[in-house]
């Protein structure tokens, strides 16, 4: 088959070691230094990364069809939608 | 009228023009039902965002009465399952059945560690009387909306236990059809499907993990 994107064990080794670094960088942040209503954004942020790697490289959607990534890239634009207006509810009602 | 067995590891499917085709529409399917999944946790997320905002104190009072290191240490039990289980669709790409079913079976064996965590996570709130029903709630909450954030916080990780669950009998399936040899260079849609759903599952714990236990 032409398309087997076959992913080299030290690039997995890799990308798990720095999901395990930014576990622990998410942990060290949020606990230990405080940055007020920042905390969440950043550990959200980290996260994204984190999703970033598990999405692009064990998920193998870095060489995958562009179909697959514009699939699971829409669900995400839906939840932010969803989100976002929910939450701006609690700004402008009154 | 006699029926033709199609060997799966080398032909297609009568109704698929090649394996190729074949692969690569499984895959997109996986691929439609993991964005459900996103959108159904998606709305939990957003619930658990519009309570925090209103109920902030609630929200701080319950992330502080969960054991963080209890949640740590989870996220990493399930990091190094998707880690084995990307290696078990490597080994299976490879055309290794074997060396594929023993990264199926390291990672079965952390699903079942992430739930023995879990069951002891589940017993301690329930003992301390902060289970959010009739008869089970006893805890003398310092703001008034904490048991919301114990709603939140049940049916947002019950539902990604439940997960973990559907994903543990997936994988006994996976095993039994590698220690067949069942899958083969050219076929082995099944593995990386089980592999995606199980990476998704570790997404969503990779935002349920800061968000519940850290904030």
């Amino acid at each position: 088959m032409s398309h087997n994107h076959i992913m080299p064990f030290k690039t997995n080794l890799t990308v798990f070691l720095s999901l395990v670094s930014l576990t622990a960088l998410t942990v060290y942040t949020a606990k230990f230094v405080d940055l007020g209503s920042f905390n969440i954004i950043l550990a959200m942020m980290i996260a994204s990364v984190k999703a970033s790697l598990v999405l692009g490289w064990f998920m193998h959607l870095k060489g995958d069809s562009n179909m697959n990534k514009v699939i699971i890239f829409s669900s995400f634009c839906f939840v932010a939608l969803l989100a976002g207006i929910c939450y701006s509810d609690l700004f402008f009602r009154y | 009228m006699s029926t033709v067995k199609v060997d799966r590891r080398v032909d297609h499917s009568h109704h698929f023009e090649s394996m190729q085709q074949e692969h690569e529409s499984g895959k997109q399917g996986t691929w439609l039902f993991m964005a459900t999944e996103v959108m159904m946790f998606g709305a939990l997320f957003t619930a658990y965002f519009l309570y925090r905002g209103k109920y902030f104190e609630s929200w701080v009072e319950g992330g502080a009465l969960l054991d963080w290191k209890l949640g740590a240490l989870n996220t990493v039990v399930l990091l190094f399952s998707s880690f084995t289980m990307a290696l078990a669709v490597r080994e299976t790409q490879l055309g290794h059945n074997r060396k594929a079913l023993k990264y199926v079976i390291f990672t079965t064996v952390c699903a079942f560690a992430f739930l023995v965590v879990k069951y002891f996570e589940y017993t301690g709130k329930i003992h301390h009387g902060l289970f959010p029903s009739e008869g089970m709630w006893s805890y003398d909450a310092q703001t008034p909306q904490l048991r919301l954030f114990m709603v939140v916080y049940f049916i947002m990780t019950g539902l990604h236990g439940i997960h973990i669950l559907i994903g543990i009998a997936l994988m006994f399936w996976l095993m039994k059809r590698l220690k067949n040899e069942e899958f083969s260079k050219d076929y082995y849609t099944a593995v990386e499907g089980v592999g995606l759903y199980w990476h998704i599952v570790d997404l969503i714990w990779i935002y349920l993990f800061p968000l519940m236990y850290l904030m």
